[in-house]
Order: C-alpha cells, then sequence, then structure tokens
C-alpha cells in the first residue's frame, strides 16, 4: 500500500510548510482569539448592559453570525472588506486589503459572536454579591467590570475560550477556499504541483491531529488544576 | 458606497440554462437540505452507538469511544474530506479506489458521509453526557428489574437521554447543515458554492451573498421552530421541560 509513496516530497517542502504555511495559521489563530475575545467581551457586555436597545443589536449580530457557515463569512468579508476599509479611510475607490488582512477581520468578527456567549455565560456566572460589593466600595460601573468581574469571568472560562481557540486553529484551514497559503493551503499547492496528493494530506492531517491533541491535553490538564482552586 | 446595486438580478436568467438566478440559489438550498439530511442520519446512529459505548463499564468500549471521538474531533472538517475524497481512494485496491473515483455523485457521497462522521463524535460526547446526567438509581433499578444491559439501555437510560440533551443535539444539527458549506472544497455545488457561482456570472456579489444568508436564516428559523414543537412533544411531564 505503501509501495509507490515518495515521503521524500514532504521532506523537501518541510520548510515552506512550516515557515510560511504554519506561521500564517498560527498567526491567525492567535490574532483572531485575541480580537474575537476583545469584541467578544464587549458584545457580551452591551448584551447585559442593561439597556434594550444595546442589547437587541448585540443579541442579533450573535444570532446572524451564528447561523452562518464560515465559508459563507469568510467569502462575504472578503468582498466587503475592500468597502468598509474605503469608507472608514474615505479613499474614491475600495482599497486593496491583503489575503492576510481579510481573513484576521473576518476570523475576529466571526468568531466575536461565539467568545461573546462563553464570556456572557462567564459574567453571569459571577455572584450577585461581587458587584454588589464593588458598588458599595464605590466602584464606578467601568471599575467594577475592569477589576472584580471580568478577570473572575475570565479565569473561569478560560478552559472553554481555549478550547474555543483550538476549534479556530482548525476552522483557519477554511481560508482555503480563498486559495491563501496557510498550512493546508500551502500543503495541497505542493500536493498539486508535485501530483502528491495523498503523502501530503495525510502529512497535513498528522500534524493538525497531534497539534490539536496535545492542545486539548493541555486545556483538560488547566481544567482539573483550576477545578481545585474552587 | 460606489456600487451598482441591482435587486432585479435574481429573477433574470442564469447563463447556465437551469432558470433564474434564484433558481441557482434554491436548487443549492435542495442539494444543502439533502447533504444535511443525509449526513445527520449518519451522525445520529454512528454517534449514537459510540455514545453508548463510552457509558459502559467495559474498558475496553470506553477506550474504543474515546479514541473514535479523539480521532474525529482533532483534525478540521476540511482536512476530514479531502482524506475521504483524495485519500482513501488510493488507499484501496485498484478495483474499489477506481469505482469510487468514477462514482458519478462522488462530492455527494462524500460530503454526507464525512460530515455525519465528524458530527457524530460530537453526538456521542452529548449524548454521553444526557446518560451520565441521570441519577445512579435509574441503571441500579433496571439491574434489580432483572433486565440485560440491552434492555437497560433500549428501555430506560437511552429515552431519557435522548430528551435530556434534544436542545443541544438541535444546535448540532444546526452545525451539520453550516458545515455542509465545506463540502465546496470537494465540488459540491451547495448554497454556497451556487451563491459563489452567482457572483461569479452576474458580479453582484452582495445580492448573491445576501440571497444565501437569507436562505440560512430561514433553515435556521424553521429547524429551531421545528425543534421546539418535538421538544413540547416528547416532553415527559413532571421533567426538565414538560408541565
Amino acid at each position: 500500500m505503501f509501495d509507490n509513496f515518495d515521503f521524500d516530497v514532504i521532506r523537501r517542502s518541510l520548510s515552506y510548510l512550516f515557515i510560511d504555511g504554519m506561521t500564517f495559521t498560527l498567526t491567525l489563530t492567535g490574532l483572531g482569539a485575541l480580537g474575537g475575545l476583545v469584541f467578544g467581551t464587549m458584545i457580551a457586555l452591551m448584551r447585559l448592559s442593561g439597556y434594550r436597545l444595546l442589547g437587541r443589536i448585540a443579541g442579533l449580530y450573535v444570532d446572524l453570525m451564528r447561523s452562518l457557515p464560515l465559508v459563507l463569512v469568510i467569502f462575504w468579508f472578503y468582498f466587503l472588506v475592500p468597502y468598509i476599509g474605503q469608507w472608514l479611510t474615505g479613499a474614491s475607490r475600495p482599497i486593496r486589503v491583503g489575503a492576510f488582512t481579510s481573513s484576521l477581520v473576518t476570523f475576529i468578527l466571526f468568531e466575536a459572536a461565539y467568545f461573546s456567549e462563553i464570556m456572557r455565560a462567564g459574567i453571569q456566572s459571577i455572584s450577585k454579591g461581587q458587584p454588589a460589593a464593588a458598588q458599595a466600595l464605590g466602584l464606578t460601573y467601568s471599575q467594577t467590570m475592569r477589576y472584580i468581574v471580568l478577570p473572575q469571568a475570565f479565569r473561569n472560562m478560560l478552559p472553554v475560550l481555549l478550547t474555543q481557540t483550538i476549534v479556530l486553529f482548525q476552522d483557519t484551514s477554511l481560508v482555503y477556499v480563498l486559495s491563501i497559503p496557510d498550512f493546508l493551503g500551502a500543503a495541497s499547492k505542493v500536493a498539486q504541483r508535485d501530483g502528491r496528493l495523498v503523502e501530503m494530506y495525510l502529512f497535513a492531517a498528522i500534524v493538525y491531529f497531534t497539534i490539536s491533541c496535545i492542545a486539548s491535553y493541555g486545556v483538560r490538564r488547566l481544567q482539573t488544576r483550576i477545578a481545585i482552586v474552587r | 458606497m460606489n456600487y451598482n446595486w441591482n435587486w432585479h438580478i435574481f429573477l433574470e436568467p442564469a447563463p447556465n440554462g437551469t432558470g433564474t438566478y434564484l433558481d441557482m440559489l434554491l436548487s443549492g438550498l435542495v442539494l444543502t437540505i439533502e447533504t444535511a439530511a443525509c449526513a445527520w442520519i449518519i451522525a445520529l446512529v454512528t454517534g449514537s452507538f459510540i455514545g453508548v459505548l463510552r457509558t459502559l463499564p467495559s474498558q475496553a468500549a470506553s477506550w474504543i469511544g474515546f479514541c473514535y471521538v479523539e480521532f474525529f474531533r482533532n483534525m478540521p472538517l476540511l482536512v476530514q474530506l479531502f482524506l475521504w475524497f483524495f485519500v482513501l481512494p488510493e488507499l484501496l485496491p485498484r478495483a474499489a479506489g477506481l469505482w469510487m473515483k468514477q462514482m458519478s455523485n462522488a462530492p455527494f457521497y462524500t460530503a454526507a458521509i464525512g460530515i455525519g462522521l465528524f458530527m457524530s463524535a460530537r453526538v456521542a460526547v452529548q449524548l454521553e453526557a444526557g446518560v451520565n446526567s441521570m441519577p445512579r438509581g435509574q441503571k441500579m433499578a433496571a439491574t434489580a428489574l432483572g433486565l440485560t444491559t440491552l434492555q437497560t439501555y433500549r428501555y430506560v437510560l437511552l429515552p431519557m437521554a435522548y430528551r435530556i440533551v434534544l436542545p443541544p443535539l438541535t444546535s448540532e444539527f444546526l452545525s451539520t447543515i453550516k458545515n455542509t458549506s465545506v463540502a465546496i472544497t470537494i465540488g459540491l455545488i451547495e448554497l454556497t458554492g451556487q451563491a459563489r457561482a452567482m457572483q461569479e456570472f452576474s458580479f453582484q456579489v452582495f445580492e448573491a451573498f445576501t440571497g444565501a444568508t437569507v436562505l440560512y436564516l430561514l433553515i435556521n428559523i424553521v429547524v429551531v421552530i421545528g425543534m421546539r414543537f418535538v421538544e413540547r412533544a416528547v416532553a415527559i411531564p413532571g421533567y426538565i421541560s414538560g408541565k
């Protein structure tokens, strides 16, 4: 079965796969998770703010993003981001946006919807006495959130947030539809150039599997360590 | 925004000769639903089996269940579809591989099976949680009544477990529908694919994607409302959502 395999094709393309491809994937994952967390927390705060209109807008955004497939959202933003850029900079024509910026904007805005639900659960899990005590101490709303509620919510939800980041890591492979050379895209380019689909896709699968396995093992260990604290 | 909006585009004939652009999107919608339905059946059947394995007291059974779930959960769906579509036919004996490659509807079958197995790992985890969330007394009472393990699951544990995990299963079903769009990469022209084709033929990017977006939202609403009826219909009085 492995007779006419050419494992050398993997060795030959290692530097392209990891230095170009995996760097793209990991940067996109890291920045996407960070941006998604920031925007997601803002959306969660909007939903819990008590202002009906703000909450409604945030809720609609989350529901919209969560009912669309990521592939469609990637296409949407790929075409929309140049126009958003034009609108923001006041340029006369849609601006040119690189593949990385476009996919980063997509993942931040898409993941914000999922991270916001996690942060909302986290904020709601904080007992009422905490913000009440903060208020009694004379802290303002933003101080209460900044120093009391959000640090605890973030800590409680850390395992879930990290699990979502692993999902994000796997989902970044979908930028393939824009023929962007992320890790899978790079593997696929080599595969098609050298006619070595089997070797390259098997290798890509093993790499994704190994990284996700190690990461989720790490999250499980973290979970047990955090569980003891409370 | 200097973009030429043309909402009448949906009623104009599409160049592929199958009617209007709207017909194109609707045919994509039908394919999305068909693929999702087949994938969901596979996910539910396989996922239930693996989920039960994970709750059995046997070490071997839960080890198999653990490996299965880890295998399907730790690879991106896109990579899994590539494995089924490009790699599997090469690894099989020549005749079988050739048969797979020449199958006329290969993208559809690959998508249904690939997405089905991918989702089955998630279904398994949900069902396992459902079974484990029931008080120990249920299983003990069943054993005390002299039911075999099979009977215990069939008549005592599973009927209740499915009802408990119905809400998370609904969102897994919605994920299945959304995940069918990944099959665009192996050449399945479902709803997202048709929207992309419409965008390429007509250059009306945002109308095409808005059309697909509206259709996806409609499917979601229909599924959510439908599942609410199912939840009410199967609710047991005095339990969870039952009244």
